[in-house]
């Protein structure tokens, strides 16, 4: 069989002028008549001067106040809110100037989202501001989710807990972060090779809340300066990536007034499907890392051919959304990094490491276009000594990232497994955020009766939630050697055999 | 032990003594250990592609060798021997069960299992990976036994050392190469090493070992019938030579009934073992035996030589008369198939290229170079005549068996490539034989020298020795010299055979051929990983129903790795089939369409080598497709393609060529790409011409995927044009 012939330079022909035909589509949207609807008796005052390009959505019936709230009593004097379009990850950052109105000091406070989004949002965070002027400091807060009883229209809230209770009176800033996956929505559906990729934001022009809001801005950011439409409410503006809505003033309670951007965002949408991270624990000094990935690119699907000449001589036109490679962010000092799938190793990955980080690039084995699936297996070594700790109570623990190492992705499902060495009992996980969790065995090398694996669940996970988790355990380092002596002994064993068959004699017949 | 030292001196000596052993127990520690590492080369000189590449399966059949046992493990034995895999030969499918030898899978299933059972959590991968390698080390000691059994044990170690590296066997064993041969050339020497026992020694109870092995050869290889009929072989010039014996008898007869019966166990064989014209022989001689045997006794019963010699002769004409009519009645009622057209194609060398295109159009078919033999034998090529003569000297039962495997197997290995494969443990322990008894000739010659100057009491036998004292009468001075330079010459011919093995292996055998290398322009490595890159692609971006039609070269690796349904495959069972893909292929592209609808076809498969010069694609094996296809559809014609005679793709080309299926698939766009520098556009490495047809429009197909280096394209067949 003849080898290839040694790959000389490879050059793809550059045709000619090439002619920009990306026209420019207008969409046609059905025009929905503005029906303003108002569930209560205080009458809707918002000066919404819908343009032609205003739809409705089914979100429109929250229009309508929510007079029984618990907490009326507390008001937002200015809400300012953010909100990142740049990536496939949608960022909110919101800052809210809360002001108790009421007589009596609360600590809580709501934060509202209308059930569509709920389901994609990843992760809420808030901060709040101390100190004066110059020595201001961010404190975290915690936040929950909370269900109450007579939420209008399924409204879904998160409480802040505040660490000081805030009096009559008083104001307080928040700075809330919050992420949505998944909320952007490829339209067209389906595009060319040639073609960008464009998409649709829904969102209100006014933020859901239920507070009084005396004065609100949006500022909302896009990739490019390519917009193809989006929904006046005015005061609306324009310039280059950024658009505002807003400001308006005194808006009611769970007033909703819903926008929708068409824009291009020609950004791959990585997305992991199903991600499963075995980790495990080798007292002989190695932490084996095992990550199983299901990657699909999210975006806007491919649609008829793919030409590879073309992906090839012109790839700032051609395939501009593919995912070509990944950026995994792996902990220092990896070793026997390995990327492969089930058809066997896949050669195109480059790994650089210095005395902070690693940073594994994987290419999949052909660029990923919409819709388009890659399955992989990532998997590397660590010293033991960087993540295993003793505490104090004489048990040991594991300290670990629980997030995928994956740069910008979002993931749609994480199971973490710890595997922990054979022998280890009472195993407990402390995890920064609610995780689902069981027990499993499992067997591998030289195992008599089995590993525990501590498994941990997540949903819907976001590069944020790379942080720390630990998990306990108490182990005996006598175990470590059953290993090597069963192996042991049973060289012995074969030795004495071969020594017992050389010195008997079996034959019947003397 | 036991008793410990107390005095400084004395039983230190004593224990010294004590530890000095035996030449006996020398002897076997030597043996042991050159045993032991035999077996270690054995096995990592096979491990060169798992360290240029990675663990992974090779080449076309592994991959459905793979799949099966991956079916294996996952399913149970049960569903595997009833299974009918819809992935393949759509639309008919294929009883996989049935029309495979389970020989390998089960193998490798059953070493899973073990290793699993003492937990050793390896991945079925893994353990097909490494067969091979593990069984060749086996073979290496079966061939040490056999060795010892026709000569002696010296020339048992030679013929393990010899076949541990020998290139011949090395070819389908390298690690990675999960194929039934990795197996079966276990299977084949171990059977006939304990027939040769069975014989040597009249036991029962080897024939019956030899009737088990010969059970596993046959549930691993169809090359199962290379024993049952040189068996019977063998039998017969016993019997003509006049070496008949009841040990023979008793092995022949148990050996061949216990064997065919358990042969039959195999359902891919089944009633194939009595009904087949290749196994006729094998019954014929069973029967013959048991003539010779009733002859024996009437013999032994009859004092009359006269009266005998009439009898002899009613009998044996009655014997062959019967025989003969039974054999033509079975022919003629259908009962007795004929032979096979591989069988045919085995015998006369020509019949396939005249009858059985798809047979001759697969490489390992071919018949043998000069080149490949000495390729894969190296010394042996002219160690094996000298084994022969040694052979010859010394005839004993054992020793004709090895001399007719030899001679039997070289007729074969020159007729089709890969048989060499048989031939190579035949011509190792032949080999063997010359190697161990030169050398053991020149040592007694150099050693009952200079015991003779101090008083003879060697230990070898009387007539070499006789022989050396009168050579050491003759000539002394440079009988030493002379026996001193052969043996060197000896060690330096086998020094060489040990580099050029270790070379072979290395630079011949050890690619995967999934994973093409080459060296780039600055001497870096650069790796052509497309066949995977398109397989994967298939399996992850196509619907899991899609149909695949490509060359059956790919058939097996599509369903393995791409995990789609493929319309042909290596296991080329319905020529008509693959007549239809060619066919096809090499018609025009409307044409093309309406027999791919009719087949259901989704996506067509291509290999390409024109960007980056590989040269076994699609296009080079083209012609075979028109060969292949015009065999069962005339209207295929193979001069349409021809340009007097030559076969092209530049602007000379035959218009059909231009214009046919595979020819567009392979060049779609490829005009408007630039291959080298100062070269003109469309300019194709594999072939180092221009093409002719830069201009390809695609009317039914549309491009779907092409890996980054073009060697595979994927087209997409598009859905039927709306009537309004």
């Amino acid at each position: 069989m003849k080898q290839p012939r040694p790959m000389k330079t490879f050059v793809l022909q550059e045709q000619g002028p090439i002619e920009l035909t990306h026209a420019t589509i207008s969409y046609f949207f059905p025009k929905v008549e503005a029906s303003v609807k108002t569930h209560s008796s205080t009458p809707m005052e918002a000066p919404i001067r819908a343009t032609e390009f205003l739809r409705f959505t089914l979100l429109s019936l929250l229009f309508f106040v929510c007079r029984s709230s618990p907490s009326h009593d507390l008001l937002i004097s200015n809400a300012e809110r953010r909100i990142d379009l740049t990536s496939h990850i949608v960022k909110v950052y919101l800052t809210l100037k809360v002001e108790n109105a009421g007589s009596t000091p609360t600590s809580e406070i709501l934060l509202a989202f209308p059930p569509t989004q709920v389901d994609h949002l990843a992760t809420v965070e808030a901060l709040v501001t101390k100190g004066k002027r110059k020595k201001t400091t961010l404190a975290r807060l915690d936040v929950t989710p909370t269900e109450l009883p007579d939420a209008p229209n399924g409204t879904k809230y998160f409480t802040i807990y505040l660490t000081n209770p805030l009096n009559s009176g008083e104001s307080t800033t928040l700075e809330v972060l919050y992420l949505f996956t998944h909320s952007l929505e490829p339209f067209p559906a389906e595009i060319g090779q040639s073609e960008s990729q464009l998409v649709y934001y829904r969102d209100s022009a006014l933020i859901l809340s239920p507070y009084h809001i005396k004065q609100q801005t949006t500022f909302l950011k896009t990739p490019s300066t390519k917009v193809e439409s989006f929904t006046r409410v005015e005061p609306t503006n324009r310039a280059g990536t950024e658009m505002k809505y807003g400001p308006y003033e005194d808006r009611h309670p769970y007033t909703f007034s819903p926008i929708l951007i068409h824009f291009e965002n020609n950004s791959p949408f990585p997305v992991v499907e199903e991600l499963v991270r075995e980790v495990e624990i080798s007292h002989w000094g190695n932490l084996q890392v095992t990550e199983q990935y299901t990657l699909v690119h999210g975006g806007a699907r491919h649609k008829g051919v793919f030409s590879r000449v073309d992906y090839q001589s012109r790839p700032n036109m051609n395939g501009v959304s593919s995912l070509r490679y990944l950026l995994a962010r792996l902990p220092p000092r990896v070793h026997s990094v390995y990327y492969r799938d089930e058809i066997g190793n896949i050669s195109s990955s480059h790994l650089r490491t210095d005395s902070r980080k690693s940073e594994l690039e994987i290419e999949p084995r052909y660029p990923l276009f919409g819709g388009w699936k890659a399955t992989f297996v990532i998997g590397y070594g660590l010293p033991l000594q960087d993540f295993l700790f003793e505490s104090s109570d004489d048990r040991r623990y594991l300290n670990f990232t629980f997030g995928c190492p994956l740069l910008d992705t979002v993931v749609d499902k994480l199971t973490v497994k710890v595997v922990l060495p054979e022998g280890s009992k009472d195993p407990s996980a402390v995890v920064p955020f609610t995780v689902e969790q069981h027990l499993e065995t499992k067997y591998s090398y030289l195992d008599v009766v089995g590993r525990t694996v501590v498994v941990m669940e997540k949903k819907n996970l976001v590069p944020v939630h790379n942080s720390h988790f630990q998990v306990y355990y108490t182990f005996k380092p006598i175990f470590m050697l059953a290993e090597p002596l069963m192996l042991a002994s049973a060289f012995f064993l074969f030795f004495v055999a071969c020594v017992a068959y050389l010195h008997i004699d079996l034959s019947i017949r003397k | 032990m036991a008793t410990m030292p107390i005095l400084p001196n004395m039983p230190a000596l004593d224990l010294i003594k004590s530890f000095k052993l035996k030449t006996k127990q020398q002897e076997l520690l030597i043996r042991v250990s050159i045993l032991c590492l035999v077996y270690i080369l054995a096995f990592i000189t096979r491990l060169f592609s798992v360290l240029r590449y990675e663990s992974m399966i090779h080449e076309f059949d592994p991959y459905f060798n793979y799949r099966t046992t991956l079916y294996l493990t996952q399913n149970g034995f049960y569903d595997f021997w009833n299974w009918f895999d819809y992935e393949s030969w759509y639309p008919l499918g294929r009883i996989v069960g049935g029309t495979l030898y389970p020989g390998l899978m089960v193998t490798a299933a059953l070493i899973y299992r073990i290793l699993h059972f003492l937990r050793f959590a390896v991945h079925i991968r893994e353990v097909c990976v490494l067969t091979a390698p593990f069984f060749a080390s086996n073979t290496t000691l079966v061939a040490y036994f056999f060795g010892k059994e026709i000569w002696d044990t010296g020339a048992g170690l030679v013929a393990a050392i010899l076949i541990a590296i020998c290139p011949g066997y090395i070819s389908r064993s390298v690690a990675g190469s999960y194929d039934n041969e990795g197996v079966a050339i276990f299977a084949l020497l171990f059977t006939f090493y304990l027939f040769v026992k069975a014989v040597n020694t009249g036991s029962l109870a080897w024939s019956l070992a030899s009737a088990f092995g010969y059970f596993y050869m046959v549930s691993a290889w169809g090359g199962y019938v290379f024993i049952i009929n040189l068996i019977p072989l063998y039998v017969l010039v016993l019997l003509i030579t006049g070496r008949y014996s009841m040990r023979l008898y008793v092995a022949y007869n148990c050996m061949y009934v216990l064997g065919m019966l358990l042969a039959m166990q195999i359902r891919f064989v089944g009633f194939q073992h009595v009904q087949s014209g290749e196994h006729m022989a094998a019954m014929g001689v069973f029967f013959l035996l048991q003539v010779f045997y009733f002859l024996d006794w009437v013999k032994h019963m009859l004092s009359d030589t006269k009266l005998f010699q009439a009898f002899l002769r009613i009998t044996v004409t009655c014997a062959v008369a019967v025989g003969a009519i039974a054999l033509g009645l079975g022919m003629l009622s259908g009962y007795i198939s004929p032979w096979t057209g591989r069988f045919y194609s085995l015998l006369d060398p020509t019949y396939a290229k005249d009858h059985i295109p798809i047979i001759a159009s697969v490489s390992e078919h071919q018949p043998t170079a000069w080149s490949s033999f000495m390729f894969d034998f190296h010394i042996l090529l002219f160690l094996f005549p000298a084994g022969l003569y040694f052979c010859f000297k010394r005839l004993s039962d054992a020793t004709i068996f090895i001399v007719m495997y030899g001679l039997t197997s070289m007729y074969f290995a020159g007729v089709m490539v890969r048989l060499i494969l048989v031939a190579t443990p035949a011509v190792c322990l032949v080999s063997a034989i010359a190697v161990s008894a030169t050398v053991k000739n020149l040592t007694v010659l150099l050693r009952s020298k200079n015991k003779g100057v101090q008083t003879g009491s060697t230990k070898g036998s009387s007539s070499s020795k006789a022989s050396s004292k009168a050579l050491l009468d003759q000539s002394q001075p440079f009988q030493k010299n002379g026996a001193i330079a052969l043996l060197f010459g000896a060690f330096y011919l086998l020094s060489k055979y040990a580099t050029h093995c270790t070379w072979v292996t290395s630079e011949a055998y050890s690619s995967p051929s999934i994973v093409l290398a080459a060296r780039g322009a600055h001497g870096s490595r650069v790796i052509f990983d497309d066949y995977r890159e398109a397989y994967f692609w298939l399996r992850q971006n196509t619907p899991p129903d899609a149909k695949v039609m490509s060359w059956w070269d790919y058939g097996y690796q599509i369903t393995a790795m791409g995990n789609r349904t493929v319309i042909v495959d290596n296991n080329t069972w319905n020529n008509t089939h693959i007549a239809t893909v060619g066919r096809a292929m090499s018609s025009y592209e409307d044409e093309a369409i309406e027999i791919m609808r009719s087949l259901d076809v989704d996506y067509v498969l291509v290999v390409f080598g024109g960007v980056t010069g590989y040269s076994s694609d699609d296009i080079n094996k083209f012609l075979w497709m028109v060969r292949i296809g015009g065999g069962v559809f005339p209207v295929i014609k193979e001069p349409d393609y021809l340009v007097n005679g030559e076969y092209r793709v530049d602007k000379g080309a035959a218009p059909k060529m231009l214009n046919c299926l595979m020819y567009k698939l392979c060049y779609y766009r490829f005009g408007e790409m630039l291959t080298e520098y100062g070269k003109p556009p469309g300019y194709d490495r594999a072939r180092g011409v221009e093409i002719g047809n830069k201009d390809i429009k695609l009317e039914h197909l549309e491009e779907a995927f092409t890996t980054s280096n073009w060697i595979v394209r994927i087209y997409k067949v598009k859905p039927p044009n709306n009537r309004w």
